[in-house]
């Protein structure tokens, strides 16, 4: 069985502008490998291609990309999800590309370090840890989850166009995850820092992000929840 | 915190309750002008007439002018900062829409309190 796999090429060395690049792997019929496998195959076919890969089990987040029009984890995606369609990567949009399928992620880091992804807390240090109820600690399910892939950020239009303005659906997951936890003191000061007309507010709810997420996670969900904090505090 | 100045909110939480509250009032208005064409045909002069010269109206669609402007000097201002990047043009596009929202409450105003 043949696998037609195109993948965006560009080596801004060499390349005066980017390409697809059609390749075919013979396969064993019946048989299935996801997509990360797929693209080790090929560069052992073609030693060029350059692309990011860890841990291969969906759990660092490297190998974030575009296949066939939808961002995901290539190490999670089975090629069988295509149907035996031709199967096109391309890097995470919107994002400045430093070579085929790898992408510069700087500004997405720079927004993930603008909501202090840390715990805050200003009280006397305990003798031995910080402690919280069962309930305290189910806050935090389905938002510390995230391995900042970058899937949902670079499939978010507002993200897209003010990388340098909104934080994007990633990191307010992640402010989400600080403002919610009983043990930050700084819920007041993260506020401030997210009241203005782009940090939060430019997530219009069009859950591209939740569509994406290859963890299963709802960042349109946490927005809507500091977009309530931000009201009650206002109002 | 990103700061702005054209945006009409003093923050974002600001232009959020601006837009939706202008937002009720718009809608509020488009239901009760459609359901009067609807409920009152054949529609008269003097009906149509009848229901501007009323003070209550002249209130609802000052309110609905105003909701007009506020609703779409945000608006606009979120979809210009989005798409148009060159400082100037989006600027002068602002302005343009700004001073035609402007105008049209202007008109609305002197036309409703004509009737």
């Amino acid at each position: 069985m043949n696998l037609n796999i195109a993948v965006y090429r560009y080596n801004p060395d060499v390349d005066a502008k980017p390409y697809m690049k059609d390749y075919t792997l013979d396969v064993a019929e019946g048989t299935d490998m996801m997509v990360l496998d797929a693209l080790i195959l090929l560069k052992e076919q073609d030693p060029t291609l350059a692309f990011r890969r860890s841990c291969r089990e969906g759990v660092c987040g490297s190998d974030g990309l575009n296949m066939n029009g939808k961002n995901g984890l290539a190490c999670i995606t089975p090629v069988s999800t295509f149907k035996g369609k031709k199967i096109e990567l391309r890097p995470l949009p919107g994002m400045p590309v430093v070579r085929d399928i790898i992408v510069d992620l700087s500004q997405f880091y720079t927004q993930y370090e603008k909501i202090k992804p840390y715990l805050i807390n200003d009280e006397k240090t305990p003798a031995r840890e910080h402690l919280q109820s069962p309930e305290e600690r189910e806050q935090l399910d389905g938002l510390y989850e995230c391995i900042m892939c970058a899937c949902c950020s670079t499939s978010c239009p507002s993200f897209w166009w003010n990388p340098d303005k909104f934080i994007g659906p990633a990191g307010l997951l992640h402010a989400y995850r600080f403002l919610i936890d009983s043990r930050d003191t700084a819920t007041e000061e993260r506020l401030s820092e997210l009241d203005d007309a782009y940090s939060v507010f430019r997530c219009h709810g069009i859950m591209n992000c939740v569509d994406v997420c290859p963890k299963g996670l709802n960042p349109t969900k946490a927005i809507g929840h500091i977009k309530s904090m931000l009201l009650k505090r206002a109002v | 915190m990103v700061t702005n100045a054209a945006s009409l909110g003093r923050s974002g939480v600001h232009d959020f309750i601006l837009i939706r509250a202008s937002a009720i009032i718009l809608a509020l208005y488009t239901i009760f002008v459609v359901g009067f064409i609807a409920l009152s045909s054949p529609l008269t002069y003097d009906a149509w007439h009848g229901l501007f010269s009323a003070l209550p109206m002249k209130v609802f669609t000052l309110l609905a002018l105003v909701a007009i402007l506020v609703h779409a000097w945000i608006g606009i201002w979120q979809v210009l900062t989005d798409y148009v990047k060159p400082l100037m043009l989006r600027g002068l596009l602002q302005f343009v829409v700004v001073v035609a929202a402007l105008s049209y409450m202007a008109a609305g105003l002197l036309i409703v309190w004509g009737v």
